[in-house]
This record gives structure tokens, sequence and C-alpha cells, in this order.
């Protein structure tokens, strides 16, 4: 019998961009509220995850052609570059610096390195589970 | 750094250029080059024979480690000087000797020198610094040049055991001796071994006294060969003859006669040092006589004796340090003792070297040392003959010889111990006489066997390996000078007498000395009919008659079995204790982890509910806890009831969904204690895992898949209980115990104005506490790579391995 899979995948299709917006609503207002970039690095993962599931490996990686162990670096990279710019301002390692912009759209913002600083944590996180899953998914 | 400093280490720096000298110059024997060096060195310690003769010292000190009190700080005075110039004089014999000894194309020389000189150093370092730590360092470089030496044969499986056993007893004997030099540190805050003998008087009532005088004495004993750790010498024979020569009778088991006599000034106050030198060293000299005439081997033979002789000295030391109880120096006999001693280091050293050389002639020009093979020699070598039989009878304590001096004053001194009213010495003083004499009879019988047996008697040319012949002329300058020596020290003792013996007597006991008073150091073959007289009348006759009905009681060693010697407990020990340590580890390195998790486990659970016991730490107070909703029963039923489930889950499967449903509960307490992220972070987290270990599950191998309930361990039972109890114990008792407010005060307040977030959870994270989420990440990064290296890298891994 020949199966497929096209209520899942039509499904995940909607569904994949609505948790990534939500992993990036978690990820925003993580300063504010429950959330921030650990979670929100879990929460993309996991739509991740489901497109795996519901497609293959293969044509995932050809959607998205990333190697997601450079994304780890790269999320290394943010944080200890954020962590290391605070010495150019003759500041210990790891100062953050915050103010209030008015910006064309959004209008008055604060604008925080600590969101940089997150950023890093989210990359990791996205990298680093994905690199795990898909190595142990392909071991075979 | 003075001239004498670098005649100290100068045997150090000429070590260095034998390698050079022995590749550059292949056709000349390097032995040449070497003897150069104790030559000049002799010469320039005669020189300060004028120095000492009038009770003057010389002291050189050049700064190594002032900060812990240590200088090399080179000393001569009277008992130094007589030992730099054994080492020096007697080390320019062997070298000559062993430049005909050992072949130039068949062995590798320069290793012999380059340990020899080493050696010939150290031994100088030793007798002549006043510091107590240079002093050990030189002491320890004669134990690595001595093993080194004796190893020089390494192919032969006798020598590297042999080297190995003098190593282990005299290296733990000099470990002891450290230790004795710490504690005297800690006692007189100096490790000038000087000052520590001006200090005398106040160390002898110190409680660390009796240690150091104990651990000093293990150094003083294992080095010279006292027993019972004199089994290493008769093994360390293997060296080569002029190494035995050297080391094994002229030098390094002296080293612990002078350490003895050096030390005596500061421990000789106290009675247990007298009656454990001289007790230990009289029945040494009966020990050593006593086995030395069952020997079959000449080396053998000469191992025991000297083992014997060494422990007369030390005996006499130990009753010279009398002297220090009795003020008036005129009528103090006690000094005639020290006075032996010392007299008898300067006999030993000339005639046992001389008959070391004479065994290795032999050996040389017949190709055996067995007594049995030999015999009827005295046609072939006339010249090693007469060597032998100075050097024997002066042994023996026979007249004219030197020996026969020394021995009667070993009987004067062994004879005034019988009018000592002090230390019991009343009541088993008298055994002190009688072992010397019975020892000095075996030492009779023994010298006789030696002369005798090997050159009288049958010759048996079949089980000689070469035909015999006298040795070559190079060959027999040493002994001959030696046993010159032998004759003339015998003839006139009192050339010595003011210009070395004096010196060296006034060394050791400095305390008489400093009223002004001189030591009467005058030698005289003939005292009148004194006891003395009759004790060598007798060893005489007894020895002529033992001698002479060898073979008849020779059977009396064979009542001790091998089996309770001495040797057999060596290697007994030391076969026990390597199968007790590989059993030791056996036993309790299992190789599985189980085994190491339960003494992890045990030692936690003991270590902490002793400590909260011992301290007193359990507490509990009810007042600061928190009123119980019926949302956490709740939650921790759920989690009771699923945590205890695993316990007794069939399948694994069961076990994982479990395990999941304690996950999402902890995420349900999390709601309930309103940790949202932290719910959050454990719901995801949780499903990760239960998905991981799924995985693993699915991957299980098909043989060991038992579907199987968890056995019942009483032992695990119990220490899962114990360590359940303990982490709650603490856990409420830190509770109860809170000293300070917590800081959190601190992020509530300042969370907006400072960071400008509203998530305090998350500013803790990204900015008052960023540094650990910095590697936290990292590690995170770190854990992804090692399962895809691991996944990745197998299939090379199944190539290697």
């Amino acid at each position: 019998m020949k199966t497929n899979d096209v209520i899942l995948q039509t499904v995940t299709k909607v569904t994949v961009f609505i948790i990534i917006l939500f992993s990036l609503r978690l990820f925003f207002s993580g300063h504010y509220t429950p959330g921030g970039g650990f979670i929100g690095g879990l929460m993309t993962a996991g739509a991740l995850v489901l497109l795996l599931l519901a497609f293959d490996l293969k044509t995932v990686a050809n959607i998205l052609p990333i190697d997601y162990k450079i994304v780890t670096a790269i999320g290394l990279l943010f944080a200890i570059g954020t962590a290391a710019g605070a010495l150019l301002f003759n500041v210990p390692f790891l100062t953050h610096a915050f103010d209030y912009f008015t910006l064309p759209i959004l209008g008055k913002t604060s604008l925080h390195t600590a969101v940089l600083f997150d950023t890093g944590v989210y990359l990791v996180v996205v990298g680093v589970t994905m690199t795990i899953i898909q190595t142990i998914g392909v071991s075979d | 750094m003075t001239l004498l400093h670098w005649a100290i280490l100068s045997p150090f720096l000429f070590a260095i250029l034998i390698p050079f000298l022995y590749k550059a110059f292949r056709k000349i024997h390097t032995g040449w080059f070497v003897l150069i060096l104790p030559v000049v060195l002799f010469v320039y310690f005669f020189r300060f024979i004028s120095l000492t003769k009038n009770g003057d010292t010389v002291t050189e000190t050049v700064n190594w480690m002032p900060s812990f009190g240590i200088q090399f700080t080179a000393y001569v005075d009277g008992l130094g000087l007589l030992f730099a110039m054994l080492i020096t004089g007697i080390g320019a014999l062997v070298v000559l000797y062993s430049i005909y000894y050992l072949d130039k194309a068949k062995e590798q020389l320069h290793n012999f020198y380059v340990y020899l000189l080493m050696f010939m150093g150290a031994m100088l370092g030793v007798v002549l610094s006043d510091n107590l730590i240079t002093l050990y360092m030189f002491w320890e470089f004669t134990s690595i040049s001595s093993f080194l030496l004796i190893g020089y044969w390494y192919q032969k499986e006798r020598s590297r055991y042999g080297a190995l056993k003098s190593m282990l007893i005299t290296v733990f004997g000099g470990l002891s001796m450290l230790g004795g030099i710490i504690l005297l540190y800690l006692m007189g805050g100096t490790f000038s071994i000087r000052e520590l003998v001006g200090m005398s008087d106040q160390l002898v009532t110190d409680p660390l006294f009796m240690g150091a005088l104990i651990l000093i004495l293990l150094g003083a004993f294992t080095k010279s060969a006292q027993f019972p750790f004199h089994i290493w010498l008769p093994d360390a024979m293997e060296a080569p003859t002029p190494v035995s020569a050297y080391l094994h009778s002229a030098t390094m088991v002296k080293a612990g006669i002078y350490l003895v006599a050096r030390m005596s000034p500061i421990f000789a106050t106290s009675g247990v040092w007298i009656w454990l030198v001289g007790g230990i060293g009289l029945f040494t000299v009966f020990w050593g006589s006593f086995n030395a005439v069952r020997q079959k081997d000449l080396k053998g033979i000469l191992a025991f004796s000297t083992i014997s002789q060494l422990g007369m000295i030390m005996s006499l030391l130990g009753i010279g340090g009398a002297a220090l109880h009795y003020n008036q120096l005129d009528e103090n006999i006690y000094m005639a003792a020290t006075l032996a001693a010392v007299f008898h280091l300067i006999n030993h050293a000339t005639f046992k070297g001389s008959l070391f050389m004479v065994a290795g002639i032999v050996d040389h020009e017949t190709g055996t040392r067995d007594i049995r093979k030999l015999g009827g020699l005295m046609s072939f070598m006339p010249i090693t003959f007469t060597i032998a039989i100075i050097g024997a009878f002066s042994m023996a304590g026979l007249p004219p010889f030197n020996g026969f001096l020394s021995k009667e004053m070993f009987f004067t001194g062994m004879i005034n111990v019988l009018s000592l009213d002090i230390f019991n010495f009343e009541t088993f003083g008298a055994l002190f006489p009688v072992l010397a004499w019975v020892g000095s009879i075996f030492t009779f019988v023994y010298s006789m066997i030696l002369v005798f047996k090997t050159f009288t008697g049958k010759y048996q040319p079949e089980k000689l390996e070469k035909k015999p012949h006298e040795a070559p002329i190079g060959m027999l300058i040493s002994p001959i000078i030696l046993a010159s020596l032998v004759v003339i020290f015998g003839f006139f003792p009192n050339i010595l007498s003011d210009r070395i013996l004096a010196p060296a007597v006034e060394a050791i006991v400095p305390s008489l000395i400093a009223d002004g008073q001189t030591v009467k150091t005058e030698i005289s073959f003939w005292h009148g009919f004194s006891p003395e007289l009759f004790m060598t009348i007798g060893v005489i006759a007894f020895g002529v008659i033992l001698y002479l009905t060898l073979s008849k009681w020779e059977k009396i060693y064979r009542v001790l079995p091998q089996r309770l010697s001495l040797n057999s407990l060596y290697d007994g020990g030391l076969r026990g204790s390597e199968r007790g340590a590989y059993s030791f580890m056996n036993g309790h390195m299992t190789g599985f982890i189980r085994t190491y998790l339960v003494y992890i486990f045990t030692f936690f659970v003991g270590i902490s509910l002793f400590s909260l016991w011992y301290n007193d730490a359990f507490s509990l107070e009810m007042d600061k806890m928190a009123p119980i909703g019926i949302y956490e029963v709740a939650v921790a039923l759920l989690l009771v009831v699923s945590t205890v489930m695993i316990l007794f889950a069939k399948s694994r499967l069961t076990s994982i969904i479990l395990l999941g449903a304690t996950g999402y509960t902890v995420s349900l307490f999390f709601v309930v204690f309103r940790a949202p992220d932290l719910a959050l972070t454990q719901l995801v987290i949780e499903t990760v895992s239960v998905a991981l270990f799924l995985l693993c599950f699915y991957h299980l191998p098909k043989l060991s898949r038992h579907e199987e309930r968890m056995r019942f361990k009483l032992g695990n039972a119990l220490i899962a209980l114990g360590v359940g109890v303990t982490v709650t114990l603490f856990a409420i008792s830190a509770y109860s115990t809170k000293l300070f407010d917590s800081i959190s005060e601190y992020y509530i307040k300042n969370v907006y104005e400072e960071a400008a977030g509203k998530n305090m959870v998350n500013v803790i994270l990204v900015d008052f506490r960023g540094f650990d989420t910095l590697f936290e990440i990292c590690v995170l990064a770190i854990a992804s790579l090692g399962i895809f290296a691991m996944i990745k890298l197998r299939l090379t891994r199944r190539d290697e391995g």
C-alpha cells in the first residue's frame, strides 16, 4: 500500500511559519516577558524538526542548505563578540549598554546590546539541536 | 666558591670530560687520565694536616638556598680531613689498580670512570659538608653512584639484583636520615652541624630528640651495613673488584661510621645512643664474623668480614660516646674507645683494600674466586701471597701488624665497659667483652681460611680456567703500597697519632677538648700483662683449634634453615609487598562502574552523615516554612507515584515514558511555583530527551534485550536509601539555618533601572550574570560537536580497531 503524507505535509507548511513566528516572538520579548534566546532557539529548532518529520532529511537540506555547525559557531561569535565589544569602550567584559531611539516605523524603541548576546544564545541553541538531530538521524 | 669548594666538586666536573677523553684517546687507557685527579686532591688535602694538627679548622661558605638556611658549607677538621685523605688516597690506588684490572678493549671504561668519579666527589661532599641538607644531597649521590657501579656489568642478573637490593636498603636509610635531619632542624632551627653541636644540652630534652636519634641511626646503619641491614653488602660483591675495594671496604660503608662519629657530640648525651650504637655494632661484629666462616667465595668472605669490622668500629664509637658523661679527661678511659675507632678505621681501610685487590688478582689470574677450587697458589704468586698474609694477619689481629694494635685497643674499650656505671651498663655490660672476644675468634678463623685455603694446600689445575701466574706489576703496586702501610702503621703507629688521630678524636668529642686539654694518643705495643693480652692469646689459641677442626663443626651452619635467613626475609618481603599491592589493586579496582559508584556513594553518605553528627548541624525550623497548598500536594504525589513506578517497571519503554512523566511533572511544579521560563524550557527539553531515549531504546542490540524487572539487591537499596536520607537531611538543615538575607532584593530593584528589562530571569541570564551563559552555550556547542564526532568518526575507528 502506498502511503502519502499529504495532510501532514500541508498542515506542516502552515504550522511551521506560525511556530517560527511564535519562537521569534518569544525571543524578542524575552527581556520583558517569559522567553528569551534559549526557549526561542528550541522552538525554532522544533519547527525545523517538524519539517524533518513531514518531509525527509534530503528535502529539508535542499530547502535550507545550512550547515548547523557553522550556525553554532556564528552564535558563539555573537556572544563573545558582544561581551568583548564592551572592552573597546573601556568598561569591564560583558557590560551591556541600552538607550531609546526613534525609528522610522517602530517609533520610540529601546535598543539593548543584550539582544545581540541573546542572538548568540539563540543561534547556538538552534545549531546545537539541529546538529544533534541531523547527525543521529543520518547515522543509519 | 673557594678552592676548597672546587676541590670537592672537581670529580663531578672531571666526570663530564671522561666520555670525550675516552672517545678521543682510544689507545690510552682512560684510567690514566683519571688517576691525576685523586693524586692531586690527595696532595691538596695532605697540606691541611699542618692546620688541623694545631686544632684549627677551615670553614668556607657558599650560599646555595639561603632563604631555606641551606648553604654549601665546606668544613675541614680532623675527622673530615681523615676521611678526605682516605677517599682520595685509596681512590688513587684503586684507579691505578683498575687500569690493569679492566681491559680497555672489552669494558665500557667511560661509564666506569664517570660513576667512580661521581662517587668520589659525593664522598668528599659527605665528609666535608657542615650543612646537613648538603650532606644529605651528597649522601644520596653516593647511593646512586654505588647503584650504578654495582650494576656495572648490567648483563648479569646477579649484578642487577645486587644493585637493586643495595639501592632499596640504602635509600630507605637515606630517607630516614632526611627525616632525622628535618627533626633536628625543627629542634635547633639550623642545618649546621656545628651549631647543633653547640646546642646539644637543650636538644636532649626536646620531645623530638628520640625520633631524630633513631632516624639518623637508621641512615647510618643501612649505609654501614650494620645488622640487620647488612644483607646488601654481600650481594654488592657482583661489582668489579676495584669497586668492591673502594666502595664496599674503604669508603662508602664508612659514611655511616662518619655520620655516627659526627653526630656523637649531639646524641651521645643519651643512653639510647650508646646502647644502640655499641650494642648493634657489637652484635654485627659477631654475626659478620660468624657468617664469614661459612662463605665459599673469596669476596663473600671479605664482604662479611667488612660487615664485622664495621661493627667493631661502630661499637667502639658507641662506647666512646660514654666519655661525654665523664668530665675529667685525664682518667677518661672511654676516650680510648674513640681513639681505637679512628685508628681501626685507618687500619681497616689499608688491609681490607689490599685484601680485596688480592682477591681481584686471584680471580683475574685463575678465573675463579671459589676457595674450594683454589689452593696451592703460593708458588705461582709469591708476591700476592705475601700481601695476603700481611693483610689477613693484620685483620686477624696478629702482631706486628696494625690490626693487632687496634684489636688490643678494641679489647681495652670493651673491658672498660665493665666499669661503666650509667644506663644499666652494670648489668648487661658484661656481654660486651664476651661478644667481642667470640667475634674476634671467628675473625681469626676466616682470616686463616682466606690465606691458607687459597695459597696453600693442594693445587687443583683441572678446576681452574686459566693457568695461574703472577699478576702484572701494575696490578701489584696498589696492594703493595697498602700492605706496606699496614706494616709501617704497625711498627710506627705514633707517626699518625699527633697529626691525624688526635685531631679526629677531638672532632668527635669537642666539648671535652674545650677546656684546653689534649688527647693522649700514644699507642704502644706492649702494655704489660693486662687482660687484653690474655684475650689475644685466647683468640689465637681457640682460633687455631677451630680452624684445624673446621670440617667437624661446620655443620652448625645448617642448623638454622635457609628459610629463616635475613635474605629470604628480604626477598619474601619484597615479593609479598608486590603481591600484596597487586591483590589489593585487583581486589578493589574491579573495572566495573557499579563498584566504583558504590565506593563513591558509600563514601559520600559516610562522610556527610559523620560531619552532620560530629558538628551537631541538623536543625529543623517549622516557622520558616511556607503554607502548603493543594496543588503542591497533588503534583508532589504525581511525582512520587511516577518515580516509584520507574523502579518497578518491567519494560524499558515504560521506564522511559515514566521518566518523561516525571519531567513533565517537574515542569508543572515550575508552573505552580511561578517560574514560567523554567517551565517552558523544561517542557521542551524533556520532550527532546525522551525522544533521544527512545532512539537509544530502538538501537539496543537484539541479543541482550531482556525484558525483565530490575533485580532487588539489598546493598544497592541501602545505599540508595542512605543517599536519599543524607541529601534530605542536608536540605532540611540548610534551609533551617539561613545565616544571611538573600541578595535577590538587589535584582528586583535594579532590573529595570540598570538593565532596562522586566523579565528578571532573562536579565540575570544575559546581563547580570551573562558570563555563566557564555560558557553554558559553549558546553552545548561542545556536546553537539562531540556527538557529531562520535557518530561520524565511527568508520575510521572501526578500521583502526
